[in-house]
C-alpha cells in the first residue's frame, strides 16, 4: 500500500513543465514583437480589422469622455444586424471614439494574452484541489461511510492548495492590470464605477484578502492532515472527532471565502458587470473538476495495484458525483444565463454578448462537454463502474472546465484575440506537470489507508 | 389440484436477510419470492432476479415529455398566440428557447416520474382496493420473509434456514397458487 512516485512519472511531469515553461516563455516574447511602432502595420496585414469587430473595451477605451456614464464598458461595437435596441445606438457612438485608440487596444490585448494564458491555467489547477478540499471536508463533516478508503488520495491532492493558490496570487500580483484593468489607476481617474467599487477593487485589499483566504484553506488542510495522520497510530478516536469539528468549521469558512474569492480573482476581471450565483458558479466547477480528478487518480494507482480496498462501488459512487454535479453546474450556467438574457439589461448582458459573438464555439462547447457528453456517458449505471470510461468522461469533463475559465477570464483581457495555441497549451503543461509531481509526491509520503479511521472498516465493505 | 407447499423463514435485519439470501442460492434452492418493509439495495442480485428494466422505460419516458413541452410551448407562445414577453417578440421558437427550457426540465421529470410509477404499479398487478399478497403483515413494519418452495426437502432446507438466522420458520400449504 506504500506508494512511491515513480521515475517514470516524475520525469514526465519535469518534462511538461519544462515544455510548458518554453511554451510560457514563448508567448511572452511573441507578444512583446509587436510595440507600439509595428502595430498598425500588423493591423494593416489583417484582413478584416475594424467594422466587423466586436471588442471588448479595456483600460485605454475608457479614458474616453462618454464613457464615464453607466455602461462603459459596453464596449461591444457589434455590427447593427446583431445589435439589440439597447446596444442600437451606443455603438454608433463608439465606432467613432474606438477607432482612435484601437491600435493601442489592440496591443494591450496582444500584450495581455500570455498573462492570461498563465492565469487561466494556474487558476485551473488550483481550483481542483481547492474543490477536492471542500469534497474532503464534507466527507468529514458529514461522516461518511463510503469514503474514507479515500481520503490519502484527496488529501495527496490537496497538498497543492498552497502552491497553486499563492502561484495563481503571485500572478495576478504581477500582471497587474493585464488582468484587472480596476489595478490601472489611470483607468480608474475617469470610471465612475469603479471609483464606487474601489473600497473594495483595490490592489492591497485584494492582496490582502487572497492571504487570508489562503490561510484559511491551508490551515485547515495542513491540520486536517495532521489529525487523518495521527489517527493512524492512536488508540481512540479523539484525532477524527477533532477532525470532524474543523470540518464543519472549515466549510463555514470556505463558502464564505470560496465566493468572495470568486469575485475578486475572476469576476472583477471585468469590473461592471456582476452576478449573484457567480460564486456557487465558479464552486460547482472546481468541485466537478476535483472529484474528476480523484476518480481519476483513483483509477490510476488502483490500476497499479496499490488500492486493493477500493472496490467497484468506490468508483461508482466517485462517477455519480460526476454526474451530479456536471448538471448541478449546467443548473447554473444556465440559470445565470436565462436570467440576464431574460432582462436583457445592458451592462449586465453584454457579458453573454460578447461570448456568444466572439466566443461562440468555447462557449457553447464547454456547454457539449460540461452537460451533453456527461449526461450520456455516465447516465448507465453499469458504465459508471468501468474504470477507461469513466476517465475518458472525466478527460472530457476536464477540458470543459479548463475552457468554462478560459470563458470566464479571456473575453474582458483579449477580447476577440484569442487561441488556444502555444502560451495557453504551454501554460497547461507547466501547470499540469507540477500539479502531478507535488500531488504525486505527497501521496507517496504515507500509507495510501488511513487504517485507524472509525469507518474505515465499513468503507472497505462498502457496497451501494 | 395438488397445494404447493413453500417454506416461509424470517428475518429481522436486512443485512443477515442478505447473507442468507446468497447462501441458500449456493445451495441451489430456489427463492420463490421475498417481502420486505423497505427496498434492500443489491437484493435483487443476489436473488439473481432479471435486471430492471424500468430505467430504460423512464428514459423513453423523458424523451416524450421534452417532446411534448417542446410542442406545447411552439404551439401556445408561438402559433397559436404570438406573445411579446420581455421585449422579446422575434416569434421565433429557437430565439426564445432559453424562456421554454425550465418548463421543457420541468415535464420531462413530470412524466418521466409520473409514468414510470404507473407502470411500475400496472407491471407489479397493483391497483386501488387490491387485496394484499404479503403473508404475514409484519413484512409491512419490520420483518423479512424468504419464500422457498418445498420438493420434499423440509428438513434440509429448515437446518439449512436456521443456520442462516432465521427467527422463526413456517411450513404453508398454498391452496391455489393464482
Amino acid at each position: 500500500m506504500e506508494y512511491k512516485i515513480s521515475n517514470r512519472l516524475k520525469i514526465g511531469a519535469i518534462i511538461l513543465i519544462i515544455l510548458g515553461a518554453l511554451g510560457v516563455g514563448f508567448g511572452f516574447w511573441d507578444s512583446h514583437q509587436y510595440t507600439e511602432d509595428n502595430i498598425t502595420e500588423y493591423l494593416a496585414n489583417e484582413e478584416h480589422h475594424g467594422e466587423g469587430h466586436a471588442e471588448e473595451m479595456q483600460g485605454e477605451s475608457h479614458t474616453e469622455e462618454n464613457h464615464g456614464e453607466e455602461h462603459g464598458e459596453t464596449a461591444v461595437h457589434m455590427d447593427e444586424s446583431h445589435g439589440d435596441d439597447a446596444h442600437a445606438n451606443n455603438s454608433e457612438h463608439e465606432a467613432e471614439e474606438h477607432e482612435m485608440s484601437h491600435e493601442e487596444h489592440v496591443l494591450h490585448q496582444l500584450h495581455n494574452r500570455p498573462y492570461a494564458a498563465l492565469y487561466v491555467a494556474a487558476f485551473f489547477f488550483f481550483m481542483i484541489a481547492l474543490g477536492v478540499l471542500a469534497f474532503y471536508a464534507i466527507q468529514y463533516a458529514s461522516q461518511a461511510g463510503w469514503s474514507p478508503v479515500l481520503f490519502r488520495v484527496m488529501e495527496g491532492i490537496t497538498s497543492y492548495v498552497l502552491p497553486g493558490g499563492i502561484i495563481v496570487l503571485l500572478i495576478a500580483f504581477f500582471a497587474d492590470s493585464h488582468l484587472f484593468v480596476w489595478m490601472d489607476p489611470d483607468v480608474v481617474a475617469h470610471d465612475e464605477l469603479i471609483q464606487g467599487k474601489s473600497g473594495w477593487l483595490n490592489k492591497t485589499g485584494f492582496m490582502i484578502r487572497g492571504a487570508i483566504f489562503l490561510a484559511g484553506w491551508v490551515l485547515y488542510r495542513q491540520f486536517s492532515r495532521k489529525f487523518s495522520l495521527a489517527q493512524d497510530t492512536a488508540d481512540d478516536n479523539r484525532n477524527f472527532k477533532k477532525n470532524f469539528r474543523i470540518s464543519a468549521g472549515f466549510l463555514v469558512f470556505y463558502i464564505y471565502t470560496e465566493s468572495m474569492m470568486s469575485w475578486d480573482w475572476i469576476m472583477s476581471v471585468d469590473p461592471h458587470w456582476f452576478s449573484t450565483l457567480f460564486g456557487w458558479y465558479v464552486f460547482a466547477s472546481m468541485f466537478v473538476s476535483g472529484i474528476t480528478v480523484i476518480a481519476m487518480i483513483t483509477i490510476y494507482l488502483k490500476s497499479k495495484g496499490l488500492l486493493e480496498f477500493v472496490n467497484d462501488s468506490h468508483i461508482h459512487d466517485l462517477a455519480k458525483f460526476m454526474f451530479g454535479i456536471s448538471i448541478f453546474w449546467t443548473y447554473l450556467w444556465f440559470s445565470q444565463f436565462m436570467l440576464i438574457w431574460y432582462s436583457n439589461i445592458p451592462e449586465e448582458v453584454t457579458y453573454f454578448v460578447t461570448r456568444i459573438e466572439d466566443y461562440k464555439l468555447p462557449f457553447f462547447g464547454m456547454v457539449a462537454m460540461n452537460f451533453i457528453f456527461p449526461l450520456l456517458l455516465l447516465m448507465n449505471s453499469d458504465y459508471k463502474r468501468i474504470p477507461w470510461f469513466v476517465v475518458m468522461a472525466g478527460i472530457v469533463i476536464l477540458g470543459g472546465h479548463y475552457l468554462d475559465i478560459f470563458n470566464m477570464i479571456m473575453p474582458a483581457t483579449v477580447g476577440d484575440r484569442w487561441f488556444i495555441g502555444i502560451p495557453e497549451i504551454g501554460s497547461i503543461l507547466l501547470f499540469g506537470g507540477l500539479f502531478l509531481l507535488i500531488v504525486f509526491w505527497s501521496l507517496g509520503k504515507h500509507p495510501l489507508l488511513a487504517k485507524r479511521n472509525p469507518l474505515v472498516e465499513e468503507s472497505k465493505n462498502f457496497h451501494y | 389440484m395438488e397445494a404447493s407447499r413453500v417454506i416461509h423463514a424470517i428475518y429481522t435485519d436486512d443485512d443477515v436477510l442478505m447473507s442468507a439470501v446468497k447462501k441458500v442460492k449456493a445451495e441451489k434452492h430456489h427463492i420463490e419470492e421475498i417481502y420486505t418493509p423497505f427496498p434492500v439495495h443489491g437484493l435483487d442480485k443476489a436473488m439473481g432476479l432479471a435486471p430492471t428494466r424500468i430505467a430504460i422505460t423512464s428514459f423513453m419516458y423523458g424523451c416524450v415529455g421534452l417532446t411534448v413541452a417542446i410542442v406545447m410551448m411552439n404551439f401556445i407562445m408561438i402559433k397559436d398566440w404570438p406573445q411579446d414577453i420581455g421585449g422579446k417578440p422575434s416569434f421565433s421558437y429557437i430565439e426564445n428557447m432559453p424562456a421554454f427550457v425550465p418548463i421543457m426540465f420541468e415535464l420531462t421529470v413530470f412524466f418521466a416520474a409520473h409514468l414510470m410509477v404507473i407502470t411500475f404499479y400496472l407491471r407489479s398487478r397493483m391497483w386501488p382496493f387490491k387485496k394484499a399478497e404479503n403473508p404475514d403483515p409484519r413484512t409491512t413494519d419490520d420483518h423479512f420473509l424468504m419464500e422457498i418452495a418445498v420438493h420434499d426437502n423440509e428438513d434440509s432446507l429448515e437446518a439449512l434456514l436456521k443456520e442462516t438466522g432465521a427467527v422463526e420458520i413456517n411450513i404453508i400449504d398454498k391452496e391455489d397458487a393464482h
